[in-house]
């Protein structure tokens, strides 16, 4: 293997690894700050579902990141994940909430910038529609669920304990789903901007034969769950104080109403059955699982009044929307012209 | 062998027999309220009794058992970190629920020990200040098992409670003036009734005191 195929794909396993730190909180953090999940139970569980994600339904979502920005030279798809990895440190830095979806679009757009080639605006609205529907989308899921969670709890009077213990095998099975689905939608900010160099040759197993990109998939699943293992710890255990203390229902409905969302933007077969139907289909985009939790959670809040919401956070999160693909763009463009002027790298 | 390899049905047997203790706790209770009004009645009727010295001896079995299931319950709830957020709430509610059974006991050993004279017009008032008392310990406890069923109905039972308690306060009051307007009793015998009077009528305040804190813990689960 080319040596510096690693060096190139290093950026996007930085990507994934910070991916895996700061994205499995939003899917265990909950039940692991309420200690209804033990963080090792969590932490397996995060990690082989986000792999088998990113290799069953990682296509999805990869494809339209694709269609923005089809970077077909290793050393500019490096640096648009390093571009993107680095916004992401950036403004975790500044104490600003992130998303590796935003970054890596914005990144995405910046190398097209570069390049001088357009940018399919028809493909880049769609996506930033979706950056406002999904925590809408997500609150919304998250009202309909928690009512009908409160209506049918009150209807089986359910003692306190079996209420605790059906939570946590539920919080165990919708953390499973969540993994799921962040490595079904999530793989493309990771390994999407690969893709298209075709970096790895087929391999053939058994009469199977497994692609490029199922390899790379498969790569940054592994990259997200070395992640989780080494550094969610500490995320998870304070992602509750980050957003308010949650109940464990609560926790739950957030987990699952953000597992569905990410789902729903990420599900090839979703699409096809809508398409069968002559229904309108929902985009195929990587999005944000932090604005999707924090959605469910404004959602709930909205539920008990204005008052149990944050608006400095919310405030934060908005700026955090604008800001981070700008950012991200910005790295980009600098950090190509620094490879392709300084190093002579092709970097288009 | 099924049980070894799916923890989620160890999981629920274990609740399961966690919650059989919390009832078995409250069973307890409104037994041992049943118990404490049918002694101190029979005290009333006839003294010291060997009625009476079973029904106390019941009182303190059904206490100690009490205290072994508080205890278990505690450190069971501890030992597999079950409902982390209700938790504290849960333990409180199950330790001072227990102050009223202990109460039960240590008026029952009180009689049995100091054993007071009750004079004739003051048995009905005692009588009646008994069965406030262990009304307002039952609906307690019904409280209090509605807190793990169905939270939204524990105002109900707690107002209930307040209700008793507000009347175990004025027949103690009335039972009180009268004690004390009673000429042929010297002040001695007063002061010693007028105790016996308190120490039932406390029983009511630690009651509201349980349902005060209850209320606070449904509303909690209820947010």
């Amino acid at each position: 293997m080319d040596p510096m195929l690693l060096i190139f794909l290093s950026s996007g396993m930085f990507l994934g690894w910070a991916l895996g730190a700061n994205d499995a909180a939003n899917v265990f953090g909950t039940a692991v700050g309420t200690r209804m999940v033990r963080w090792r139970t969590a932490a397996v569980i995060c990690s082989v579902f986000v792999i088998l994600g990113a290799v069953i339904s990682g296509a999805g979502a990869s494809g339209t990141l694709g269609r923005l920005g089809s970077i077909s030279a290793m050393p500019g798809a490096f640096m648009t994940a390093l571009a993107a990895g680095l916004a992401v440190y950036f403004m975790t830095r500044s104490g600003l909430p992130v998303s590796t979806s935003q970054a890596i679009v914005g990144a995405i757009v910046g190398w097209n910038l570069f390049a001088g080639r357009p940018t399919d605006l028809a493909v880049f609205s769609r996506i930033v529609g979706t950056w406002v529907i999904c925590p809408l989308l997500s609150a919304l899921i998250a009202v309909v669920l928690y009512k009908a969670m409160r209506t049918v709890g009150e209807r089986l009077r359910l003692h306190l304990l079996t209420v605790d213990a059906l939570t946590r095998t539920a919080l165990i099975v919708a953390g499973a789903f969540g993994a799921y689905s962040l490595g079904a939608n999530n793989i493309a900010n990771v390994v999407g901007v690969f893709i298209p160099a075709r970096p790895f040759p087929d391999i053939e197993i058994g009469g199977i034969v497994i692609d490029s990109a199922r390899q790379l998939f498969f790569l940054g699943g592994v990259a997200i769950a070395v992640g989780v293992f080494t550094y969610s710890r500490g995320v998870m255990m304070t992602v509750g104080g980050t957003l308010g203390r949650l109940s464990a229902p609560k926790a739950l409905v957030a987990v699952v109403a953000q597992a569905i969302v990410l789902f729903l933007f990420a599900s090839k077969g979703l699409e096809s059955w809508l398409m069968a139907r002559g229904l309108p289909t929902i985009p195929l985009v990587p999005v944000s699982s932090s604005q999707a939790v924090v959605g469910a959670i404004v959602g709930i809040s909205l539920l008990q009044g204005l008052a149990g919401i944050r608006w400095g956070v919310l405030g934060r999160i908005v700026i955090g929307w604008v800001a981070t693909p700008v950012v991200a763009g910005i790295i980009c463009f600098l950090g190509l012209f620094f490879l392709q002027n300084v190093f002579h790298l092709a970097v288009k | 062998m099924i049980m070894k390899l799916n923890p989620d049905l160890f999981l629920f047997r274990r609740t399961r027999e966690l919650e059989r203790k919390i009832d078995r706790f409250y069973d307890n209770l409104s037994e041992s309220a049943i118990v404490f009004r049918l002694a101190v009645r029979s005290y009333i009727k006839t003294g010291w009794t060997d009625e009476f010295h079973e029904r106390l001896e019941r009182v303190s079995q059904l206490e100690s058992a009490n205290d072994s299931l508080r205890r278990e319950i505690e450190s069971e709830l501890y030992e597999h970190t079950l409902i982390p957020d209700s938790r504290g709430d849960v333990l409180g509610l199950i330790e001072n629920s227990d102050q009223v059974i202990s109460e039960f006991e240590s008026t029952l050993w009180a009689f049995a020990n100091e054993r007071p004279e009750i004079p004739d017009p003051f048995r009905s008032g005692f009588r009646k200040l008994t069965n406030m008392v262990v009304k307002a310990a039952d609906e307690l406890g019904l409280g209090a098992r509605a807190f793990f069923r169905s939270p939204q109905d524990v105002p109900a039972y707690n107002h209930k409670v307040m209700l008793y308690e507000k009347e175990a306060d004025v027949i103690s009051t009335t039972l009180k003036r009268a004690i004390f307007a009673e000429e042929s009793l010297d002040l001695c015998r007063k002061l010693h009734l007028k105790e016996f009077v308190e120490y039932i009528d406390s029983i009511a305040d630690t009651a509201e005191d349980v349902a005060d804190r209850l209320a606070i813990y449904a509303i909690k689960r209820l947010v």
